[in-house]
């Protein structure tokens, strides 16, 4: 993932200071100026906010652009799909009236339908990896700054979690879920699908960062400066919180950025088979599931949804790279 | 050695242990009426009746378990369904038929279509790593690097349609994938899996490139790499032979994980080709509530994944001699 801008520009902290004059900067000053200096950072981070943004600006653009992913257009005007529901226009249906098409037999625009899909697929992701993050975090320092019979049983339950098979688990698990919180005779509430998913992605996706974060506080339970605190009588939440977790930060905010690509693509993976957001939700990978069943027919259905995840979890990643970079000017890729 | 290997198969029997104890609850204490679950969307009432009979819906829980364990091991008869033989992981009232013969059944494609993929991935991952970390910041190293990138982020759902579509269906280069026992026919069942092979290769190999590729870097820059290129060994040797070597632990630990997973069902990669594998078995079993298949699935799948887990805890042992003693 080496470019030549990145290695160039991979300017370590004391030369950055010295050219700046005598001005003292903060860690976060600093990690801020070389990431700045970072072009695949810098662009990466552009597309990866402008899809934030378009999640949340879906509303405006779909008011804007004058329709909405629920509409059956196809359905409701002639002469927009043929007798056997594809778009009679080339590829796809695009036109200037519907962008990137029309959905196959149920006729909703599909440039909406992404936009909104969009929007449910990164609320679900990063609620996941909010839940996930702190989970982690709690999990990780306890075991770690505990020590002794917790970290024992914490490291076994860490060990569990990792052995069992998640994504069969998921969708194995889901109707179970439901029939609990459903009555059968009820149509699944759409919120519950959305919060069920968001469990399960997160109940499997803190045992990594508690691991890595339980060695991290391991080894730094025992430095001179969490002694000194300790022996001049700070209390165990003011270690945890004043000494500990700001040197945390770090792998904190690598492993969460490396994190919520990978709970996107769980979400998509999910729906694709037929687990995630129900019909009437416009969701990202639900369109991959229905894409799948007409692709032979009417491929251009897939490539927006599957060229529009491509880039996103191609700019996130380089994004975490550089976040890693900017945050550790040491570890040379 | 012996005693490490008791120690790890012990181990990695305990949390099997636990997690087909925590499957059992989850599944059958979680739902109101398991019976009705397990017996299938449609479901006549005298199979519910069955069903709620020979699940033993009316024990404690405790005991429903204990007679579910004691049939992997003993077998267990189910009423007028029939008996269930030896390794009895449960009995299918969707299919009418044990769980395990399903299983035995399915396994072949799954099996194929994973160690297929990982001798491609495997191979082809450890090559490049090695190229690139030798031609470090040369155009070859650079092209990993980004094909690497790529590899990670695009997901099978996508590339592998678009592969159909294309070389299927358009150009027809392969064939229409499809398990074909290499009994039957190898030519046609090395031709039904090869475009899957590819597939998941693309996407695996990625990751492979990347960290045969850094710990072959920090290897290189190691004074015994340097002492045994200054005694004058030739400079294939002291790659294969010295800074590989190092290079492969955590090549074998993602490769453990990876084959874990991927036996342990391929849900994805069988639903997007129509493999009619261990994975697609569960997504079956979803759809039509067959509780005692997707239990077994369940279970398979974390067996498969502690199995490899041993095998690769084993294998460091083999490589590295100090982990034997910790």
């Amino acid at each position: 993932m080496t470019t030549p801008t990145s290695t160039e520009d991979a300017i370590d902290a004391t030369s950055v200071t010295e050219t700046s004059g005598a001005v003292g900067r903060s860690p976060g000053q600093l990690m801020w100026l070389r990431f700045k200096r970072d072009r695949t950072g810098v662009i990466s981070a552009i597309i990866v906010i402008f899809f934030f943004l378009v999640a949340l600006l879906a509303p405006v653009i779909s008011m804007v652009y004058g329709k909405d992913p629920y509409t059956l257009y196809g359905q409701d005007i002639p002469g927009l799909l043929n007798d056997y529901g594809y778009p009679i226009q080339p590829n796809g249906g695009i036109s200037s009236e519907y962008w990137f098409g029309l959905e196959p037999s149920l006729g909703r625009d599909v440039f909406t339908q992404l936009v909104y899909g969009i929007r449910t697929s990164l609320g679900i992701a990063v609620a996941a990896t909010l839940i996930t993050t702190t989970l982690g975090i709690v999990v990780g320092i306890v075991a770690g700054y505990a020590g002794g019979r917790t970290d024992y049983f914490v490291g076994r339950l860490i060990d569990l979690t990792l052995s069992f098979p998640q994504t069969i688990f998921i969708i194995a698990f889901t109707p179970v879920v439901e029939s609990l919180l459903v009555p059968s005779d009820e149509e699944t509430p759409v919120w519950l699908r959305a919060v069920t998913l968001t469990i399960m992605l997160s109940a499997f996706g803190w045992a990594g960062l508690a691991r890595l974060l339980r060695g991290y506080v391991l080894s730094m339970r025992e430095r001179e400066y969490v002694e000194a605190a300790r022996v001049t009588g700070a209390s165990p939440a003011r270690i945890v919180f004043k000494e500990l977790l700001p040197n945390l930060w770090t792998p904190i905010l690598i492993q969460s950025t490396l994190l919520l690509p990978a709970m996107v693509t769980a979400e998509a993976g999910l729906s694709f088979l037929g687990v995630g957001m129900g019909e009437l939700v416009p969701d990202w990978g639900r369109m991959f599931l229905r894409a799948t069943q007409v692709y032979q027919n009417d491929i251009t259905y897939l490539i927006f949804p599957g060229v529009a995840l491509l880039i996103f979890v191609v700019a996130f990643n380089l994004l975490g790279d550089s976040v890693r970079d900017a945050f550790d000017p040491k570890i040379k890729r | 050695m012996l005693r490490f290997l008791t120690r790890r198969v012990l181990g990695a029997l305990v949390i099997l242990l636990i997690i087909s104890a925590v499957t059992f609850f989850l599944f059958y204490a979680i739902p109101a009426d398991p019976a009705r679950l397990a017996c299938g969307k449609v479901c006549p009432p005298e199979t519910l009746e069955q069903a709620r009979h020979n699940l033993g819906i009316d024990q404690p829980l405790m005991v429903q378990f204990v007679s579910w364990l004691a049939g992997i091991f003993v077998g267990r008869d189910y009423g007028g369904l029939g008996h269930c033989p030896a390794p009895c992981l449960g009995f299918s009232f969707v299919n009418r038929a044990p769980v395990f013969e399903t299983i035995i059944d399915r396994m072949p494609v799954t099996i194929a279509l994973t160690i297929g993929a990982a001798v491609i991935f495997l191979i082809f991952g450890v090559a490049t790593g090695i190229v690139a970390a030798l031609r470090q910041g040369k155009p070859l190293d650079k092209i990993a690097s980004v094909s690497s990138l790529i590899g990670a982020s695009v997901q099978i759902y996508f590339v592998g349609t678009l592969a159909m579509y294309f070389f299927v269906y358009q150009i027809q280069v392969f064939r229409q994938p499809k398990y074909i026992p290499i009994t039957e026919d190898p030519l046609g069942w090395f031709n039904g899996l090869l475009l899957p092979w590819l597939v998941l290769a693309l996407i695996f190999t990625a990751n492979y490139t990347r960290i045969t590729r850094s710990t072959m870097v920090e290897n290189l820059n190691e004074d015994y790499v340097r002492t045994a290129r200054a005694k004058g060994m030739s400079g294939r040797s002291v790659v294969l032979r010295f800074a590989l070597r190092g290079a492969l632990t955590p090549v074998i630990t993602i490769f453990g994980v990876d084959l874990g997973t991927l036996i342990g069902g391929a849900i994805i990669t069988e639903t997007t080709f129509g493999l009619q594998g261990i994975g697609r078995l569960a997504v079956r079993a979803v759809d039509y509530s067959d509780l005692p298949t997707l239990m077994a699935t369940v279970l398979l799948a974390a067996g498969a994944i502690v199995v490899m887990n041993v095998i690769v805890d084993s294998l460091y042992a083999v490589i590295d001699p100090r982990v034997r003693l910790s």
